[in-house]
């Protein structure tokens, strides 16, 4: 099949439509704007549904709702809008139904910026609303990936029975790269022993809901919830090395912020310095063991992101703190440069040269 | 011998969680009894709130979601546009439709959306133990408006039907109350005006229901109807706000020459 030039967000809202997305609710919010003017011209055409919400409140809602019916469904947005959405994303969790959500992050806190950043990935990861769960979190660094992992995290969240976010960002959102869109495999997801889509007098009606008034029925709900949970992670975890083999130092980076670190890495092989680059493609599960197995030979960790540290907290407690892990970053919505990260490895390599 | 009165198919044989004198089963047993009717029960899908009907989805024998608090319009919005096959209802009570879910019910209304929503309004939150609701009347004593509902600081009383009716995506808007017999067939015959206007693509439905809280209320359930009828519904005066149907045929009869109803 022929490469097109796309933008991220539009090679993804296209990605969807191939991947089976039959809904699509949303509110505006930069800088995820094209994705929905995507879907906004695309879906009626196509056979599906968008729908412009009052508030991204209401858009997560819709989503709960055409989800509970067993439908492939999604919504996009952008950090101050997933705030918004973080009550019906843990009322989705705590129902167990499948859907996609898009965070093409911008900076923060509050009304922040609409560069690009990185500053939702505690959120993402540890705090998408109330109550104990999780999402699986994907995070893709080129276009081609998202477009990619669009119809891997429909198939995932089907399968595991739960919301999956793909986290983007503004750079990724915004830019453009030639991509190409794989043959999708029909979803082969059974919803038939969950879905409220009308019992036609066949069988007993379906509950999609979170409430479990009786504290030992709530408990006993949430612990198979993390029993998938562990199963999860033994085996979804995904990652990428590059030159790690032999490195002594290591960087950890996700999303855009990885491609920066990557050419960093480049520079510093260039100069003798023995670095490689590990990149978690998924940020839930965090791939605990292949960072360790990536860090076999390692001395130094540098954790590389666009906020102020906070995928550093993982990598430590993947690596038991065994080895000294130190962090750079920029935030606010400016982008860290290869040059900047060289630097820091070239002090982590015993001094500035 | 001929069964002369049962339970409707379309409600579940549990035991409601309702207080004595409540009139939620009334309520519920009306909506039940018009999708029997109907014969719609296996392809209706009904979405209830936070607040006393929290439950609902295990009084009904038809598919049920839950939705968080004030969000059932936006759920059913979900369903309905994934699923324009199926009849789906929300069952609200009026502080999750009419002060958290303000938004979502007006939005849904305005878009003219093709679902039925079921509003029982009994001016109190009942399942948080009698908060001051949207709808408390002026004056009245709550736990939250304890010296009595003062406009002055709390504001005033939000009338919902009135408010939808302005809307043009609205297609019925119509008050009734449980309080006697004659008022209780009417309830259900706008209830089922209100599904069949779904099924004739005709948008958004609320039947607004004026209920009773005796536990809140702090009164008898004989003492309850007896305030509902002379303190509550002369604040929120009976009718239909908006009927589609009628100002279609009234603009026909106008057309041709005739007086409207």
């Amino acid at each position: 099949m022929e490469k097109v030039l796309m933008k991220g967000n539009e090679a993804l809202a296209e990605a969807a439509i191939r991947a089976g997305c039959k809904c699509f609710f949303g509110y505006p919010i930069t800088p995820q704007t094209e994705l929905s003017e995507y879907l906004a011209k695309q879906m009626p055409k196509r056979g599906g549904v968008f729908l412009q919400a009052e508030s991204e409140v209401a858009a997560i809602n819709m989503v709960l709702g055409a989800a509970g019916t067993g439908t492939r469904v999604m919504t996009s947005s952008s950090s101050p809008g997933i705030s918004l959405k973080s009550e019906g994303i843990s009322y989705i969790a705590g129902s167990d139904v499948p859907c996609l959500i898009v965070n093409v992050e911008r900076g923060g806190p509050g009304l922040g910026s609409i560069q690009p950043s990185q500053q939702d990935y505690w959120q993402a990861t540890k705090g998408l609303g109330h109550g104990d769960f999780h999402l699986i979190i994907l995070a893709p660094n080129s276009v081609q990936e998202v477009v990619n992992l669009v119809t891997k995290a429909f198939d995932l969240g089907e399968k595991y029975r739960m919301p999956v976010m793909l986290l983007s960002d503004g750079l990724l959102g915004q830019m453009m790269e030639p991509v190409e869109f794989p043959e999708i495999t029909p979803s082969q997801a059974d919803n038939s022993a969950w879905a409220a889509c009308g019992t036609k007098m066949e069988r007993e009606h379906h509950i999609v809901n979170s409430l479990y008034i009786e504290a030992l029925d709530l408990e006993e709900q949430v612990k198979r919830r993390y029993e998938r949970y562990a199963k999860i992670e033994e085996t979804e975890a995904m990652a990428e090395t590059y030159l790690c083999e032999d490195a002594d130092i290591i960087v950890t980076a996700f999303g855009a912020t990885s491609r920066v670190a990557k050419s960093a890495v480049n520079k510093a092989r260039a100069e003798g310095i023995k670095a490689g680059l590990f990149r978690p493609i998924t940020l839930w599960p965090f791939p605990k063991a292949e960072l360790n197995a990536a860090c076999k030979n390692a001395k130094a960790v540098l954790s590389v992101e666009m906020n102020m540290g906070q995928m550093i907290d993982d990598v430590k407690l993947a690596l038991d703190c065994r080895l000294p892990v130190s962090f750079f970053g920029r935030t606010g919505g400016v982008v860290p440069s290869p040059k900047e990260v060289l630097e820091e490895l070239r002090k982590l390599n015993g001094g500035a040269q | 011998m001929a069964v002369k009165f049962q339970r409707p198919h379309s409600l579940c044989d549990v035991r409601l969680h309702y207080c004595a004198g409540c009139t939620h089963g009334i309520i519920h047993r009306l909506v039940a009894e018009v999708i029997d009717e109907m014969g719609i029960e296996g392809t209706t899908v009904g979405v209830c709130p936070v607040g006393c009907s929290v439950f609902a989805y295990n009084y009904f024998n038809c598919d049920m979601i839950e939705a968080p608090h004030g969000r059932a319009p936006a759920v059913a919005t979900g369903v309905k546009r994934a699923r324009p096959d199926l009849n789906v209802f929300t069952y609200q009570g009026d502080g999750d439709l009419a002060a958290i879910g303000t938004a979502e019910t007006v939005h849904a209304a305005t878009r003219g959306e093709n679902i039925v929503v079921i509003f029982v309004n009994n001016g109190t939150y009942g399942m948080t133990g009698g908060q001051m609701a949207p709808t408390t009347l002026p004056g009245q004593v709550t736990t939250t408006s304890p010296y009595g509902r003062d406009p002055k600081t709390a504001g005033y009383p939000v009338r919902v039907c009135e408010m939808l009716s302005t809307l043009s995506g609205t297609a019925l808007a119509v008050r009734t109350a449980v309080d006697s017999v004659p008022h209780i067939r009417e309830t259900k015959k706008m209830i089922r005006k209100a599904f069949e206007n779904q099924q004739r693509g005709n948008g958004f439905s609320i039947v607004e229901v004026l209920s009773t809280c005796p536990s809140n209320w702090g009164l008898t359930p004989k003492e309850s109807i007896k305030r509902l009828q002379e303190e509550c519904i002369p604040y929120y005066p009976l009718g239909v706000y908006k009927d589609v149907e009628i100002a279609e045929a009234n603009a026909d009869l106008l057309a041709m020459g005739g007086a409207a109803k």
